[in-house]
């Protein structure tokens, strides 16, 4: 037998290993549940782990972009190892259930827990978070008492002075689907130039870099969700401090008659494929449990869906908030049309 | 029965290779089969509303970083192979590094130095009393795209035209010296020319991870064909407009590839027969060696030393929480993984390469080109596209065990590391291919036909003649794979196991999360792990112009004057 | 600048010269204290084995080498040495051993290269002028890998000659042939050289080469110069015993100067200025000696190499020494044969005994 030459043996021996490498293997045992997560916050942990202790079901994870988790789901078929589906927003929740892709849960904790509106009217999927889409604004420059709505963020006294991400987010698509079910296409396609023209930038970066824009001068005022906010404010890093104390919150259309903040929401549903039903019904409820709801709120600063849990952030909102309670299905059936709306008007 | 089982080897390598070329190609098959079906709606309104708007980005930032990465990568390659002068061995290994950078990375820093709200701009306004309005270049642009993928990229240029001049006979720059063209009317005239086909190579491999490129130009909010595909996908909602839009821009490439072999025309490039000398650089002194050491170093500061710099910076103010064991086991994960897709991409390639020397049919041929064009496409359509057909394998076959033995087998390969490393393969196989077909290229036909009148088959002749000849492509392309898919993140992202997450990922979870600081934690750690690759790749190319030109010398000792030119080698 | 010089600058005298040049490479003395001359219009080969500094003379003369002591002149200006010229600033044209055409261009395109400072139709027509005078006309529109070896290596010569170069410079330049090639490219080699007027260096191991070409040969060994001259110079009268077995097949029969002359086994031979009594050694070629049959001669043949025109016997003499003879016409003698020999000529070298330490 010749010699073969030495990269032959180690290159094979390298391929050989990774087939036997220990495959994490999505198993449809009962004593575990398969998370396909689109949330990515470490302090979820805590929620994982407390469930696994009370049921003794295991939580196994793969987080990712929620989009492509459900591209996912769907190329694994019937034979998906998901049970559970996590967003961050209700667009995508709305856009797994049109897929097919959520069980109908018919849940008397979660009924009874979760406010109408954060949850699909059908059952189809619940929301465990509230997060709010507020105008952030520079406390130097910009006088509280002349905000007040959305609505008005595009007229001409804010020309050149608003900051806003791109319009391909969905927390943008999720607000002007809210803004389409109150005032129709007409008028969102109409507001929809005005913020364009009022724009201090063109649309870039997330949430933080607006705030961060804001507190350098880039711009007077920004939409952006609050806990952005919340969290450049509780940094250990005194730089992101100081720019959370040079910006402020205001919640907009608080007004007597008006209909209130906008209201997003993290949610989840229930895998159409899961063999798990059980266990991941178990996991919703204990989602809306008052220990979940709490590591929500005191992890990402988030507002708690289920009423009544103590929210150590609840002081940046007005005593008496009033919230959009639009169905978050409805404005995430429209973000389709509200994004078709924007980059018509140029909102990149 | 020697003859029979060399028959068999025969037709059973270049039978192997169009298999592999066959399952590599499954998934660019998969999506280009789009084309066959009609799509929703919002496509056609996508296609009226902003197309022609992202053909424009996309084909602008082409042409820039192909001129940036063109000028940076042969200007650099040109001075430290011709040239001498202090510094020069370190500037060699420094201006790979960049290669270690994951685009997308370097995008994020450089935005959050250069926005009106970083530090630098800050910096200005404090000092100089600036208010809004003054002139500062936007890195949010097209142009800052152009800057940070031509900084980035520019080592596959470099890397590929250093290989071609320190390929070339010097001769030939010295017959252009004596007919009266000086040191750069020779390059241009000569080095640059004759080179042109590794400069190709490394050209269409930055075009393709230019098209392919989704974190930069995402972050920069630059509408290009990959945000196209994001967009028709997530947005509106349409699966086959996205693939669609993939299928032109496969078509773009299959275009731009076939330009350049076009205008070639009857030009060959071959290296002339016989031993080469090693040219001697020249030496610079003074103010001249100065201004090359700074080209030099400027390139691997801008797409390496910030980035990582700033990257330190933020880790040592900020930082991952969780920063300790964790952190092994994704370092573990990341390195076991882009190591066994290098492995395989190696062998796969070779086995390729290889039988498209042995039959180079036109099925072989167009195989080859489908299986390299999977380093175009952005990450998340390799993702669909292989999860789309493995996906239908696994439940047909769950089906078929149902049914006949009333056993489920699940999904066997889906959400297994096999999808995740078949999928680098996929989208990264064209950067290892091109390398091995070059190395084995430059293997002359007289060695085959030697070692086989001498009793050994094909497979025998790859393992014993080609293989040790060809160490040295053969590692340059178990390297670059192993970069690229320590870098590589969309794919990773959708079809990674349960559990399993590596740097890129973490990395993704909090930038995409918006907590830059945290995640520039991991970001380190993929310049750390990617590093050593890196300098073992300027070594294997230090090492192989060492030894390449002695081993010829000492092949033909018949060759006159062996004193004049082994001289050469010994002080070079 | 010397840059191409025209026919009207040439003067008889130096036309290139080297002085006192030397260069080493590390431990390796390439070249120690060379120094040549080459008239105008004349055509040096420089004849040595593998290693002796020939090309690293060209090397330098063409400027892509510096010299580390010494200089050099082409047409009377210092190029290298105190001042420095650089290689395309010298117009000087360089064939080298390997192929080296530009693969990206055309053969003339090739040839064109260095034809600069003048109209596009000029160069076209000059390289089309001197590829037809290289007899590669037809080849004009081909690319190098199209060509076969002789065909590349004449548009070399080509490119080399078409800026008319103030000295052509030739680095073993039929090497890569095959012989049948080498022996009819050498002798249009030197007629293409003379009839462009070209003043040429040539650097070769081959002595039937350097002797088919040279108007004058130089003969190098360990980077030294042993001896220049014409070529019947060289092999007749060698200055040292390395030149005289370089340059051809020969025999160094030892002996003993007295009365002035050297007495040998094969006879006297006269011998000027040797001291008396000093031990030489002659040096006999093979034509240089006749052998005839005889029962009774004190030598014996123990070899003979037929080849065709002639034969060469191998003699073993009487003391045991072996020398070749050369006899024109048939084999007619066996090995085993007893013969007499005799010397033909009286004009033969006579070297002290201690010399010929140069091979």
């Amino acid at each position: 037998m010749p010699a073969r030459p030495a990269a032959f043996w180690p290159l094979l021996a390298l391929v050989v290993a990774f087939l036997a490498f220990p495959q994490p293997r999505a198993s449809g045992q009962a004593r575990e549940l398969n998370l396909y997560n689109g949330r990515h916050y470490d302090t979820d942990e805590a929620i994982y782990e407390e469930f696994t202790r009370r049921t003794g079901v295991r939580v196994n994870l793969v987080q990712g972009d929620a989009d492509q988790l459900i591209e996912r789901i769907r190329a694994e078929g019937s034979n998906s190892p998901a049970d559970v589906l996590v967003t961050v927003d209700a667009g995508r929740l709305y856009r797994a259930q049109q897929l097919g892709l959520c069980h109908r849960v018919d849940s008397p904790v979660l009924n009874a827990r979760i406010p109408a509106h954060l949850r699909d009217p059908q059952g189809y999927w619940f929301g465990f978070t509230k997060r709010f889409r507020v105008i952030a604004y520079s406390r130097a420059r910009v006088d509280r008492a002349s905000l007040s709505t959305y609505e008005d963020l595009a007229s001409v006294r804010w020309r050149g002075k608003v900051l806003v991400r791109s319009s391909s987010h969905v927390y943008n698509q999720s607000l002007v689907g809210a803004l389409i079910a109150w005032h129709g296409e007409a008028f969102v396609a109409r507001w929809a130039r005005g913020m364009v023209a009022n724009f201090a930038r063109p649309p870039q970066g997330g949430d933080t870099d607006q705030l961060r824009a804001l507190a350098a001068g880039e711009g007077d005022v920004a939409l952006v969700n609050h806990y952005y906010y919340l969290r450049l404010l509780n940094s250990s890093n005194s730089a992101d401090r100081v720019v959370a104390q040079r910006v402020g919150l205001f919640f907009p259309n608080q007004g007597p008659e008006d209909r209130g903040v906008h209201v997003n929401l993290s949610g989840a549903c229930v895998v159409a494929t899961s063999r798990n039903r059980q266990a991941a019904v178990a996991f919703l409820e204990f989602l809306s449990s008052d220990f979940a709801q709490e590591v929500f709120s005191k992890g990402n600063f988030e507002f708690p869906a289920v009423r009544g849990i103590r929210n150590p952030m609840a002081a940046i909102a007005p005593a008496n908030l009033r919230e959009d309670t639009l169905n978050a299905a409805t404005y995430a059936a429209n973000g389709g049309r509200a994004l078709h709306l924007m980059v018509a008007a140029g909102w990149r | 029965m020697t003859r029979v089982r060399r028959r068999t080897w025969h037709g059973l390598l270049p039978a192997a290779g169009l298999s592999v070329a066959g399952a590599l190609s499954l998934p660019v098959l998969t999506v280009a089969a789009s084309v066959f079906f009609p799509s929703e709606a919002a496509w056609a309104e996508f296609v009226r509303l902003v197309l022609p708007r992202y053909v424009r980005n996309t084909v602008w930032l082409l042409l820039g970083v192909a001129v940036g990465t063109l000028g940076v990568g042969v200007g650099a390659a040109w001075l430290v192979t011709a040239y001498r002068f202090p510094g020069r061995r370190l500037c060699q290994a420094l201006l790979l590094l960049p290669l270690a950078v994951p685009a997308y990375l370097v995008a994020y820093t450089y935005a959050d130095l250069l926005q009106y709200s970083g530090p630098i701009q800050s910096a200005l306004r404090g000092w100089l009393g600036w208010t809004r309005g003054y002139p500062f270049p936007e890195i949010r642009s097209l142009g800052g795209a152009v800057f940070v993928l031509s900084f980035v990229l520019y080592p596959y240029v470099y890397l590929l035209t250093r290989a071609a001049l320190l390929e070339q006979s010097p001769v030939v720059w010295e017959v252009s010296r004596t007919l009266g063209h000086g040191p750069w009317s020779t390059f241009f005239r000569v080095a640059l020319p004759v080179a042109r086909p590794g400069i190709a190579a490394g050209l269409s491999l930055v075009a393709m991870e230019v098209l392919a490129d989704f974190g930069t130009v995402k972050y920069f909010e630059l509408d290009t064909f990959a945000t196209g595909i994001y967009l028709v996908w997530f947005s509106f909602g349409s699966v086959l407009g996205a693939a669609k839009l993939a299928v032109w821009l496969m078509g773009f490439v299959l275009a731009v590839v076939a330009a350049e072999r076009l205008s070639r025309g009857r030009k060959r490039y071959h290296r002339p027969a016989g031993p080469v000398r090693e040219a001697r650089p020249q030496q610079l002194t003074g103010p001249r060696a100065a201004l090359a050491l700074v080209a030099c170093l400027v390139p691997p500061a801008l797409g390496f030393g910030i980035p990582g710099g700033y990257l330190g910076w933020m880790a040592w103010v900020g930082g991952d929480p969780l920063w300790g064991r964790a952190f092994l086991r994704l370092a573990g994960n990341t390195f076991v993984l882009a190591a066994t897709a290098a492995g395989a991409a190696v062998l796969l390639s070779a086995l390729l390469a290889y039988g498209l020397r042995l039959a180079p049919t036109p099925v072989m041929r167009l195989a080859a080109r489908v299986v390299s064009l999977g380093y175009a496409v952005p990450g998340v359509v390799v993702a669909v596209g292989v999860l789309v057909p493995l996906g239908w394998l696994d439940n047909t076959v769950d089906a078929y065990f149902r049914r006949w033995w009333g056993v489920p087998t699940g999904l066997v390969l889906t959400g297994t590391t096999f999808t995740l490393v078949y999928a680098y393969l996929v989208r990264f196989l064209a950067a290892a291919l091109s390398t091995v077909e070059a190395g084995l290229s430059r293997i002359g036909p007289t060695l085959e036909g030697a070692a086989r009148t001498l009793g050994h088959g094909p497979g025998s002749v790859l393992l014993r003649v080609h293989a040790p000849l060809m160490r040295g492509s053969i590692f340059t392309a178990a390297l670059l794979v192993f970069v690229d898919a320590l870098k590589e993140l969309p794919a990773t992202l959708v079809l990674r196991p349960l559990n399993f997450d590596t740097l890129a990922v973490r990395l993704y979870l909090l930038a995409s999360d918006e907590r830059l600081m945290q995640a520039s934690t991991s970001g380190l750690c993929i310049l750390a792990v990617g590093l050593v690759p890196v300098l073992w790749l300027d070594r294997a190319v230090h090492r192989s112009r060492a030894e390449a030109p002695a081993g010829l010398a000492s092949a033909d000792p018949s060759g006159p004057d062996r004193i004049d030119r082994g001289s050469g080698i010994r002080l070079a | 600048m010397v840059a191409h010089a025209r026919e009207t600058e040439r003067t008889p005298e130096a036309w290139v010269r080297l002085v006192g040049v030397s260069k080493r490479f590390g431990t390796v003395q390439a070249l120690s204290g060379l120094t040549l001359s080459v008239q105008s219009g004349e055509i040096l080969v420089l004849l040595g084995p593998s290693g002796c500094g020939k090309t690293t003379a060209l090397r330098i003369v063409a400027g892509l080498e510096h010299p580390d002591e010494g200089w050099v002149e082409l047409a009377g200006q210092v190029v290298a040495g105190p001042r420095w010229v650089p290689p395309e600033a010298r117009g000087v044209g360089m064939v080298f051993q390997e192929p080296s055409l530009f693969p990206h261009l055309t053969v003339l395109q090739n040839v064109a290269f260095g034809l600069r400072g003048m109209s596009r139709a000029e160069q076209l027509r000059r390289a089309h002028e001197v590829l037809d005078r290289v007899g590669a006309a037809e080849l004009a529109g081909r690319f190098p890998h199209e060509l076969s070896g002789g065909e590349q290596q004449r548009v070399a010569l080509a490119r080399a000659l078409a800026p008319r170069p103030s000295v052509v410079l030739l680095d073993e330049p039929l090497s890569s042939l095959d012989p049948e090639l080498r022996r009819r490219m050498r002798e249009e080699l030197r007629r293409l050289l003379k009839v462009e007027g070209s003043t040429a260096i040539v650097v070769t191991h081959d002595q039937e080469e350097a002797f088919a070409l040279a108007d004058r040969i130089g003969v190098l060994s360990r980077g030294r110069l042993w001896q220049v001259g014409p070529p019947e110079e060289i092999y007749h009268a060698p200055a040292c015993r390395f030149v005289a077995d370089f340059v051809g097949e020969a025999d160094f029969l030892p002996g003993r100067v007295r009365d002035h002359v050297a007495r040998t086994e094969l006879g006297d031979f006269p011998c000027n200025g040797l001291p008396e009594g000093a031990l030489v050694e002659v040096m006999l070629r093979p034509a240089d000696l006749a052998v005839e049959p005889d029962v009774d001669g004190p030598a014996v043949v123990v070899g003979r190499r037929f080849r065709g025109p002639e034969t060469l016997y191998e003699v073993r003499l009487a003391s045991g020494r072996v020398v070749r003879c050369r006899v024109a016409g048939e084999a007619a003698l066996r090995p085993g044969a007893r013969v007499r020999v005799r010397a033909t000529t009286a004009r033969v070298v006579v070297f002290p005994a201690e010399a010929g330490e140069a091979g």
